[in-house]
C-alpha cells in the first residue's frame, strides 16, 4: 500500500475542489443568468475535456505548460522550477480538466432559480453579493456540491492526464491511480488490489455522504 | 411622496407614456396583454431600462436616461408583489419578511417581521416555510415583505391572478383595509377590470404602449374608448354602501346613498362599508316607478347624460343622490320612452345580477367612496 500516493491523490483532489468551488459558482451563475456574444463558444470550450481523450488533452497541456511555452517559462522564472512534472502542474491540469464537471451542475442549479426570486432579492434591498450568499447560493447549493463531488472523485481516478503532465515522480506526481498501474506492471497484484479497494471505499463514502447531505437540504426546502 | 414616470421605447414593445401617482393613491394599469403594463412596472422597479425614461419617486430620481442616472433595484425603495409570489423557498415566512428589513439592527428584524405578519393576519405562521402555506397566505407574506422595505412606491404585479376566487376576494379586502395606512403611491397591474374598479382610485388604460385614458375609475369605466381598449363591452359603476342586515331568505340588505339594495348574501357584519360594482347592462330604466315588478332594487334619480355608442345602444348616466349609475339600453328604447337629460327616471337592478366578487369591503375611512 502506497500511502504517499494516496495522500498525494487526496491533496490533489482537495486543491482542485478548493480552486473550482468559487470558479464554478462564478462561472456557473454567469452562464446561467447572462446572455452575451460567444456564450455558445465558451460553453463548448468548457465541455471540451469531456469529449477529448485524456492523452490528447494531456499532450496539449504538456505543450502549453511546458518550459518552452510563455506560461511555462514565466512560471519557471518566478518559482525556479518547471510547472510540468510538478505537483503544481498537476493541480493546474486537474483544474482545467475538471471544469465541465464543476461548472455544468452549478450552471443547471443557477438556471433553475426563477428570475423573479433574483428580482425579489434586489427589491428587498439586498446588494448583489448578499443576494448571492443569502438567496441564490443556498438554493443552488445541491448542484454546486454535486459538481464538487464529481470533481473530487474524478480527480482521484484520473490517469492519462496525470501521466502526461506529471509523469510518475514519487511524492510529487505519483498519484494512487498511477501507483496501482505501477504495481500491476510489477506483477504485485496484492498491492494493486489493496489500493484499488481503498479507492473504491473512499469514492463510495464521498458519494454516500453527499447524497445524505443533499437529501437533508432537500427536506429542509420541501418542508 | 409622488411617483412620476415618463417612458419612451421602441422595443420590446413600443411605449410612449407619462403619468404620475400621488401619495396614498392606487393607480391601476389596465390594458390587454402586450400593451406595456408589465414593461412599465419593470422599468419602475429597475429591471428594465428603456431608451428614454425618467422615473422619480419621493423626490429622488431613480432613472433618468438623459442625465445618465440609473439606480440599481436594491437602491430604489420599491415594494414589489409578484404574480407568482417569488418567496424565498429556503426561508421561513418571518425570514422572508426580515430580508427586506436590512436597515434595522439584526436583533430587531425578526420581531418587526412578526409584527408585519400580524398586520396581514398571519400571526403565528412566521415559522412556516412557503411550501407549507396556501396561495393566499403566500401572497400575504409577499405583501408583508414588500411593506417591510418601507417603500416609496408599492408595485403590485397581477398579485391575485394565481389564487382562487374566494381567496382573491379576501385579499381584496386585505388590500382595501391596508390602504388607509399606506402613504406611498401604489401601482397595480391587472388585466381584470373588475379588480381594477374595486381597488383603484384611478385607472390608466394603455393600449399598444400609449395612454388611452387616464382618469378616476368612475370616469374611465364610463368612457367608450377606454372600455374598447380594455376589451370589454360593459361599463360599470361602483356604489358605496353599508351592510344593514342579513335576511333569513339569504339576501343581505345594504344601505346605499341611493336607498336600500337587496343583494345575495354578502360577507361582513352589519355596519361594514362595502362597494358594489353595478354593470350598465344589468340596469333597466323606467319613467314611472314600477309596480308589481320582481326586481327588488329600484333607485330613483335624474338623467344627466345620454351617450350614443357605436352600435344600437346608448349609455345613460343617471344621478342618484351624490352618485351616478350607468344604464346600457338600446337607442330605440331611449327614444320610445323619450329620455332627455334632466328627466326623472327609475333605475332597476336585479338582485341576483350582482356577482359576489363584484362587492368589496370599503376601507374604514371610506376614501374609496
Amino acid at each position: 500500500m502506497d500511502w504517499q500516493a494516496l495522500w498525494l491523490s487526496l491533496s490533489l483532489a482537495a486543491w482542485t475542489v478548493a480552486i473550482l468551488l468559487p470558479v464554478s459558482i462564478l462561472f456557473g451563475r454567469l452562464l446561467a443568468t447572462r446572455t452575451f456574444r460567444g456564450k455558445g463558444v465558451v460553453e463548448g470550450l468548457v465541455m471540451l475535456p469531456l469529449v477529448l481523450p485524456p492523452t490528447v488533452f494531456g499532450f496539449y497541456l504538456l505543450v502549453t505548460l511546458g518550459r518552452n511555452s510563455p506560461f511555462g517559462a514565466a512560471w519557471q522564472g518566478l518559482f525556479g522550477h518547471q510547472l510540468v512534472f510538478s505537483f503544481e502542474g498537476l493541480v493546474v491540469a486537474s483544474v482545467i480538466f475538471n471544469l465541465p464537471f464543476a461548472i455544468q451542475p452549478a450552471q443547471r442549479a443557477f438556471e433553475a432559480i426563477p428570475t423573479s426570486l433574483r428580482e425579489a432579492a434586489a427589491a428587498s434591498g439586498l446588494r448583489p453579493l448578499s443576494a448571492l450568499l443569502r438567496i441564490e447560493l443556498p438554493l443552488a447549493w445541491p448542484g454546486v456540491m454535486t459538481g464538487m463531488v464529481l470533481t473530487f472523485a474524478h480527480t482521484l481516478g484520473e490517469f492519462g492526464i496525470v501521466l502526461m503532465v506529471g509523469g510518475s515522480i514519487p511524492g510529487e506526481t505519483k498519484t494512487i491511480a498511477i501507483a496501482i498501474y505501477d504495481r500491476v506492471q510489477a506483477f504485485d497484484m496484492r498491492s494493486a488490489a489493496t489500493m484499488s479497494s481503498v479507492l473504491v471505499a473512499i469514492s463510495l463514502f464521498t458519494i454516500a455522504a453527499t447524497f445524505a447531505l443533499s437529501a437533508r437540504m432537500g427536506r429542509r426546502l420541501d418542508r | 411622496m409622488t411617483l412620476r414616470v415618463t417612458l419612451r421605447a421602441k422595443a420590446p414593445i413600443p411605449l410612449d407614456l407619462t403619468f404620475a401617482v400621488g401619495p396614498g393613491e392606487l393607480l391601476a394599469l389596465v390594458g390587454p396583454s402586450g400593451s406595456g403594463k408589465t414593461t412599465t412596472l419593470r422599468t419602475i422597479a429597475g429591471f428594465w431600462r428603456p431608451e428614454t425614461a425618467r422615473v422619480e419617486a419621493a423626490g429622488i430620481t431613480w432613472l433618468d436616461t438623459e442625465a445618465g442616472v440609473c439606480l440599481p433595484t436594491h437602491r430604489r425603495r420599491v415594494g414589489l408583489v409578484f404574480q407568482d409570489y417569488a418567496l424565498f423557498p429556503h426561508l421561513t415566512a418571518a425570514q422572508n419578511v426580515a430580508t427586506s428589513l436590512g436597515d434595522l439592527p439584526r436583533g430587531a428584524r425578526l420581531r418587526e417581521a412578526e409584527q408585519l405578519l400580524r398586520r396581514v393576519h398571519l400571526d403565528g405562521l412566521g415559522h412556516r416555510r412557503p411550501a407549507d402555506l396556501s396561495g393566499g397566505q403566500k401572497q400575504r407574506v409577499a405583501l408583508a415583505r414588500a411593506l417591510a422595505r418601507r417603500p416609496d412606491v408599492l408595485l403590485l404585479d397581477e398579485p391575485f391572478s394565481a389564487v382562487d376566487r374566494a381567496t382573491r376576494e379576501r385579499l381584496y379586502g386585505e388590500i382595501i383595509a391596508l390602504r388607509s395606512d399606506l402613504e406611498m403611491p401604489v401601482v397595480l397591474v391587472t388585466h381584470d377590470v373588475n379588480e381594477a374598479q374595486l381597488l383603484a382610485d384611478r385607472m390608466l388604460v394603455i393600449d399598444r404602449g400609449r395612454v388611452v385614458r387616464d382618469g378616476t375609475t368612475a370616469e374611465v369605466m364610463a368612457d367608450a374608448d377606454a372600455l374598447r381598449a380594455m376589451g370589454i363591452r360593459e361599463a360599470a359603476v361602483m356604489l358605496p354602501a353599508m351592510v344593514a342586515e342579513h335576511l333569513d331568505d339569504g339576501l343581505t340588505r345594504l344601505d346605499a346613498a341611493t336607498g336600500p339594495l337587496f343583494l345575495p348574501r354578502i360577507d361582513g357584519a352589519p355596519g361594514t362599508g362595502v362597494r358594489v360594482r353595478i354593470m350598465a347592462h344589468d340596469v333597466i330604466l323606467s319613467r314611472a316607478r314600477p309596480q308589481g315588478l320582481s326586481a327588488q332594487n329600484i333607485l330613483g334619480g335624474t338623467v344627466t347624460r345620454i351617450v350614443p355608442g357605436a352600435g344600437p345602444g346608448v349609455l345613460v348616466h343617471v344621478a342618484v343622490g351624490d352618485h351616478e349609475i350607468l344604464a346600457r339600453i338600446t337607442r330605440r328604447a331611449a327614444a320610445d320612452i323619450g329620455l332627455q337629460p334632466g328627466d326623472p327616471v327609475h333605475a332597476i337592478l336585479k338582485s341576483m345580477s350582482v356577482a359576489r366578487d363584484h362587492v368589496a369591503r370599503a376601507a374604514d375611512d371610506g376614501r374609496q367612496g
